[in-house]
């Protein structure tokens, strides 16, 4: 083997240690590098987002002032919200995991397009960046994370600029959606049809599809509010002739199916873990590829159920309620599979399996309170009331969130090369699991109550419900940064791991080193079988 | 109390209006849908856990990779009771939204951050909407500045209130006493402290409050239903009583289509001139240049003052001038409140 120096890097060298500088990082095309970079980003904004999420717990300890004053109050739920979407939700899993993972599933040596990928890395960054900046440098932003007008355009706060860093975040979406997209169809190993690949690969599909579809309409409206109010143009506020309501319309065409973006990915990993935790193939393959596929696409045509007390025609709403509805058909359709994974399998409660547990759990809370608000008549009494909070948290925390621990624990021995701490990792999980549900169990109930989301001050008759609220998030907030803590200190410090010590069957596990070579693997590796094929064993 | 002791809901509030048991109902059908699902997938859950743990050792892993009767199974169940909640929600919900006959019409303005409220005779009040029990009521709502939502919880009720054009909720209240009203959309500083009292007294007491502003001596501003206290922010700004009307709406209305010259082209006895008379045209399906059927309600009314020529009737020449900026909301509301006075 002919021996230069840049030949030996990728195929000896595991990718950590290919280069070792900060500019070797910060220049990298590799999509490992890549992934990983994502990953500490989007995690110190979750870790900020989260800080502010336990400012408002703490402000609602008592129904009148407790920490802070009303303005600080309403910048702080709108920043929880704006960083947790924009720059730690929507990016977390397809970014982060995605492109760590996706090559390594494909059995491909990188994405499709790896300078583009570094360069989504970088616009992702500068959008990020502005947004930070402007909120930092103006006064803030109060206008909750749906800027929704004409507040958005009267409010005095640095709107435009942090407007103009989601619209350039949006951008990087679509980078990442298209790369993925031809990553998928172009790059999988021989005898990878679409039906063996694994089911992560099925959602970062179905994923990216929205990501390029649905994206560019919200950098659009983001647009649109930036030239409304730098030019003045009538588009959405009433007083220059504008209809605020269309905003609406604008903004959900996106951030629906951006719902989707969210969880989809982490429904992906859990059709990892069951499998292999459970040492059985995943019941019902083609089942749950295909409803990832059909959710993306009633994902576009629900954006009104947001809407249903807007003003906008009831005929719409009856519309929109209809094919709410049918979105829960193929949720349910995942749930059942992955239950029935289990079914005399032979299941092993390590970490990543805890947390599958515990979003089937909450996920299902979070799916079946979805159907309370899709019912028209009991939408309009529960519209923008706690109940909503605590509905798209028990989906997003309860399941995104849930999912993406599930998945660092899961691949953390691919990523690094070393084992996490099982028996602080069960405990912090716990920790997590019973937090959560102290958190947001009874904001369901005060919601049901009336009690209008985004209140600075409420009715002393809610007390009870949020402070029992404010101990579940501390409880959370523990829990999670312990977990940081010592996956952090395992990535250096841990056990080493094997490179397959779940004895699971996806390339990632069987073909590369943990951590994996520069190129991945050794050769090109070849595919004659479905990557759930877990014989029956005697145990 | 007959509305607790006939049917206590899951919602944990009174019921205190028409539409209250059945938004109930529904909300604790999938109360205990929910409950049993959620027990089905956690007992599964945790059976095979226990029961297939590794730990249980001296048997053997099934080889399944699915089963097309179950997938049909968990396709079509829950399918069909989705659809079933569909059309529950939207019997529901076309209840709530149906016109009801001769209701009692209320005009509201939201603006940051409190709620102007103005009755057909001209009286006003802040914060405070006084509602006759058992009577059809009709809020017609705008916005000065920013989305607000006028929220009854008691009520289960909740319309979002928008600049530039009317909103409309219509209930009948059918609990006497104080009910808290919250502004739903977030409009800000004080977006909390954005609240009003729904005050529901018997309609002869209603009349005499609407004659001479005078609520009956057993309301009790501060008592209200199934809340512990609401900040002071509400109690300071009710309980001032109202304002002695001078002027109907309607009066300052006709003044005002004198004043903005809306006489000139506008008659008010059925003449045509150079636009439609105001004489019987509220509530009137018209049909439009363009071929479509507009039905005259205060939306159009307000569009056709500020945008005159986007919906012109058919013969008619577009030839008025637009009053966008010209006319303030009460003032828009005013000049409605005549033209529905001309029957």
């Amino acid at each position: 083997m002919a021996h230069d120096a840049s030949a030996s890097h990728g195929h000896d060298v595991d990718y950590l240690n290919d280069g070792k500088t900060v500019w070797s990082w910060l220049s990298t095309i590799d999509h490992k590098r890549i992934g990983i970079m994502y990953l500490v980003t989007v995690l110190i904004f979750f870790g900020v987002a989260g800080l502010l999420a336990i400012g408002i717990r703490l402000e609602h300890w008592g129904p009148t002032r407790t920490i802070m004053g009303p303005d600080t109050y309403n910048k702080v739920f709108t920043l929880h919200g704006a960083i947790m979407v924009f720059m730690f939700i929507i990016p977390a899993i397809p970014s982060a995991l995605g492109n760590f993972l996706l090559p390594l599933m494909l059995g491909a040596k990188d994405v499709a397009f790896p300078r583009l990928n570094l360069f989504s890395y970088y616009v992702f960054l500068f959008g990020a960046t502005l947004a930070v900046v402007a909120i930092l440098a103006g006064q803030g932003v109060d206008t909750g994370w749906t800027f929704y007008t004409p507040y958005s355009i009267k409010s005095q706060t640095g709107v435009i600029l942090t407007v103009l860093g989601a619209f350039i975040m949006g951008m990087s979406s679509i980078l990442t959606g298209l790369n993925f997209i031809a990553t998928i169809h172009k790059l999988r190993a021989p005898g990878m049809t679409f039906h063996r690949m694994p089911l992560f690969v099925w959602a970062t599909y179905a994923t990216s599809i929205i990501q390029v579809l649905a994206t560019p309409v919200i950098g659009i409206t983001l647009l649109l509010l930036v030239a409304e109010r730098v030019l003045k143009v009538g588009i959405f506020d009433p007083a220059l002739g504008g209809d605020p309501v269309l905003f609406q319309h604008f903004f959900w065409f996106y951030s629906h199916p951006a719902v989707y973006i969210m969880i989809l990915p982490g429904m992906g990993i859990i059709s990892e873990i069951m499998p292999v935790f459970s040492r059985k193939p995943i019941f019902g393959y083609r089942a749950i590829a295909y409803s990832s596929l059909a959710i993306a696409a009633i994902s576009f045509l629900v954006w009104g159920h947001h809407m249903f007390v807007s003003g906008q025609s009831d005929f719409s709403n009856i519309i929109f309620s209809f094919l709410t509805v049918l979105v829960a058909v193929p949720t349910a359709i995942k749930v059942f599979n992955w239950l029935s994974t289990m079914y005399k399998g032979s299941i092993k409660l390590d970490v990543p399996m805890l947390y599958a547990l515990a979003f089937l759990f909450l996920f299902t809370i979070g799916g079946l309170t979805g159907i309370f608000l899709a019912a028209l008549s009991i939408d309009v009494h529960l519209h923008d009331t706690y109940f909503i909070v605590a509905h798209f948290h028990y989906v997003m925390m309860g399941g995104t969130v849930m999912a993406l621990f599930g998945g660092l624990h899961y691949w953390w021995p691919k990523f690094f090369g070393r084992m996490y701490p099982e028996k602080l990792g069960r405990f912090a999980w716990a920790l997590v699991f019973f937090g959560f549900n102290l958190l947001f169990l009874p904001q369901f109930y005060i919601g049901g109550k009336g009690m209008p989301r985004r209140y600075y001050n409420y009715d002393p008759v809610y007390t009870l419900g949020h402070q029992v609220s404010t101990i579940g998030s501390l409880m959370v907030g523990f829990g999670l940064m312990l977990t940081l803590g010592y996956l952090f200190w395992a990535a250096k410090k841990g056990q080493k791991a094997t490179q397959n010590p779940w004895g699971a069957k996806t390339l990632e596990w069987t073909d590369a080193a943990s951590p994996p070579i520069t190129h991945n693997f050794h050769g090109q590796p070849t595919v004659d079988n479905w990557p759930y094929e877990y014989k029956s064993e005697r145990v | 109390m007959f509305w607790q002791s006939a049917y206590a809901s899951t919602v944990g509030l009174p019921q205190s209006s028409t539409i209250a048991p059945t938004v109930d109902i529904l909300y604790d059908f999938l109360v205990y849908l929910s409950v049993f699902f959620l027990i089905l997938v956690t007992v599964v859950m945790v059976y095979f856990t226990v029961k297939y743990h590794r730990s249980k050792t001296g048997r053997e892993t099934a080889y399944i990779v699915g089963s097309h009767t179950l997938e049909t199974i968990w396709t079509v169940v829950p399918l069909v009771l989705m659809l079933f909640v569909f059309a529950w929600g939207l019997k529901g919900y076309r209840e709530m939204r149906a016109p009801m006959k001769d209701p009692v019409e209320i005009n509201i303005i939201g603006r940051q951050w409190l709620w102007n409220i103005e009755y057909t005779n001209g009286r006003k009040t802040l914060n405070e909407l006084v509602l006759p029990k058992g009577k059809p009521v009709r809020l017609i709502m705008t916005s000065e500045d920013v989305l607000h939502s006028f929220f009854i919880p008691n009520f289960r009720i909740k319309q979002d209130v928008v600049p530039g054009r009317f909103t409309t909720l219509s209930f009948i209240a059918t609990q006497p006493g104080v009910h808290i009203v919250f502004c739903a959309e977030y409009c800000g500083t004080a977006h909390s402290d954005m609240l009003a009292k729904a005050v529901v007294v018997e309609p002869e007491e209603f009349d005499e409050w609407t004659r001479t502003g005078k609520l009956p001596a057993h309301v009790n501003l501060n008592q209200i239903i199934g809340a512990v206290g609401a900040p002071t922010s509400v109690a300071a700004a009710t309980g001032n009583g109202s304002s002695q009307p001078s002027q109907t709406p309607a009066e300052r209305g006709k003044a005002l289509a004198a004043s903005k010259g809306c006489i000139a082209c506008h008659s008010d006895n059925g003449t045509r001139m150079v636009g439609p008379s105001y004489k019987g045209i509220f509530g009137k399906k018209e049909e439009m240049a363009d071929g479509t059927m507009v039905t005259v309600d205060e939306n159009y009314i307000r569009k056709s003052l500020m945008d005159p020529n986007a919906q012109i009737v058919k013969g008619y020449t577009p030839s008025m001038p637009p009053f966008a900026g010209l006319l303030k909301d009460e003032e828009v509301n005013d000049l409605i409140a005549y033209i529905k006075s001309l029957k």
